[in-house]
């Protein structure tokens, strides 16, 4: 994308600005990165509820009696049997195995799929699908300009979205949805998806909505959640709470040279699916093992570890860090590698700025999601 | 706020010079300015006391949750203190960026160089853009 190219905003961008938001351009949108500070914001997803913009992500319906196996033919994951309501979580991979984006697959209806991908390649997947759809069966129609995103996140996520308005005759449905799944209703300005999904690793809910209904919902949510200290939360925490629960992000986990596989999501991947783009590639993988592994280092000497920092084993290099960050809740310096298999059990470091610095290996993930059961459990917090 | 007891350069860093026992002894630390982009500090590192720099030398590094930004010296000289409190709690630079989250002391060696830094006017003008 050339320099010129005018940035594009949400419903809530004029919002961000007028209260304060730091905007950076991201992925052709100029998004909020932080309001008062991406280690408070990260403590309030933590402990309380935190509500981000995250309209920038690509939408694109897929409808049509064939448009079940043909999503099925597309991605790494089953996404053909799924209930309605489902929400799948999957790779879309190139045929050498590479992955092209992750995302999230909704059934909406027995013949309706909604397909979620990151905002920094949905051009690029808008493209592969449309080169790839056949000539009827599927219609394929991508909203991504009229749907707005606004992620509620936190242990007091169900609290707060109790108390939003429009959700109010659906208060027990939403209370009901489990992990992955969503719901379709009626909005003010048109459908409204609800699912339980989320990139923090906490209980927490996403909301797709029209663009005209997005600030209002927006307002409400701050409003009606003040007494539970609700705040609006930048892309700066969204990526330090999807780190220590080590969720991939693309550009960093996930390239086209990487497989699912190596990424750690082979659990994403059935192999024993019918054709789909990548399987020959990926089935040799599994059977001669991975060639890279995802791993999760802690420092042990002073300093931070970021993206692309070689990782090396008694000097010699053996792959490079894919994030790394100070994890604001376990309060040391952390990383995630891409490293050659076998992982050696000691004697690693991390070069940074020429200076290797020890660390080890330890557990996936640095911390366990609470996604599932109860929101507020307590947190062994095991590094 | 931009006190008129200091020195500071393009890259929002300031220097208080004082005499100590005849020696011209600068205190370097960031601008309120530089810790407000750089967002929450977590990292600090300062260079080793008794190493000398010359003026706009990278002698450490301060870094956020997302960025990393390099410390030049505004002014060359030998390091003749460090703030611990603030490799301790990074955060300092945060909070108080012009007193407690100073970085290092540095003994002169070319007071003249003072010169070629912006007074406090000059950088208030710089912030104003």
């Amino acid at each position: 994308m050339s320099d010129t190219t005018p940035l594009k905003s949400t419903p809530l961008t004029a919002w961000h600005r007028e209260h304060g938001a730091r905007m950076v351009p991201f992925a052709g949108y100029e998004m909020p990165v932080q309001y008062r500070g991406v280690l408070a914001e990260h403590e309030t997803v933590r402990n309380g509820v935190g509500i981000f913009d995250i309209t920038h992500m690509g939408e694109i319906e897929v409808a049509g009696p064939d448009a079940e196996s043909w999503l099925d033919h597309l991605v790494t994951n089953r996404v053909s049997g799924a209930a309605v309501g489902k929400v799948v979580y999957t790779a879309m991979c190139r045929p050498e195995g590479g992955v092209l984006d992750d995302m999230l697959i909704y059934r909406l209806q027995d013949q309706q799929w909604l397909v979620v991908c990151n905002a920094s390649n949905h051009d690029k997947i808008a493209a592969w699908m449309k080169d790839h759809l056949p000539e009827s069966g599927v219609r394929m129609d991508d909203i991504t300009d009229q749907v707005a995103l606004i992620a509620v996140q936190g242990p007091d996520s169900r609290e707060l979205m109790g108390r939003l308005g429009v959700l109010a005759d659906h208060d027990e449905t939403i209370g009901g949805l489990k992990f992955y799944t969503a719901m379709t209703l009626g909005g003010p300005g048109g459908r409204w998806i609800v699912s339980r999904t989320g990139y923090t690793g906490e209980h927490g809910y996403e909301i797709y909505l029209p663009y005209g209904d997005a600030l209002a919902a927006w307002e409400e949510l701050l409003t009606a959640g003040s007494d539970l200290g609700v705040e609006p939360v930048g892309l700066g925490a969204r990526d330090t709470l999807r780190f220590e629960v080590c969720y991939c992000l693309y550009g960093h986990e996930l390239e086209e040279d990487i497989t699912p596989l190596e990424a750690g999501i082979g659990w994403a991947v059935k192999l024993k699916k019918d054709d789909f783009i990548g399987k020959e590639a990926l089935v040799a993988q599994k059977e001669q093992g991975v060639p890279r592994k995802l791993i999760c280092l802690a420092l042990d000497d002073r300093g931070i570890a970021r993206q692309g920092c070689p990782v090396l084993h008694g000097g010699r290099r053996i792959g490079a860090v894919t994030s790394g960050t100070f994890s604001p809740t376990l309060k040391k310096a952390l990383a995630m590698a891409l490293v050659e298999v076998p992982v050696p059990e000691a004697d690693l470091a991390v070069e940074v700025r020429g200076k290797p610095l020890a660390c080890h290996t330890v557990p996936f993930p640095f911390l366990p999601a609470r996604t599932k059961g109860d929101p507020k459990a307590e947190r062994n917090l095991p590094v | 706020m931009v006190p008129d007891d200091r020195k500071y350069t393009e890259e929002h860093e300031w220097v208080r010079v004082e005499d100590e026992d005849g020696q011209q002894i600068g205190t370097v630390g960031v601008t309120e300015f530089a810790a407000g982009e750089l967002g929450d500090v977590v990292f600090v590192e300062l260079p080793e006391v008794g190493s000398e720099y010359s003026q706009k030398d990278p002698a450490g590094t301060i870094e956020s949750v997302k960025a990393v930004a390099d410390l030049f010296l505004p002014v060359s000289g030998e390091v003749v203190e460090i703030n611990q409190a603030v490799v301790d709690n990074p955060e300092l630079v945060n909070s108080d960026p012009l007193e407690e989250g100073w970085l290092v002391k540095v003994k002169l060696v070319e007071p003249g160089e003072l010169d070629e830094l912006l007074d406090a006017s000059a950088y208030s003008r710089l912030l104003e853009g």
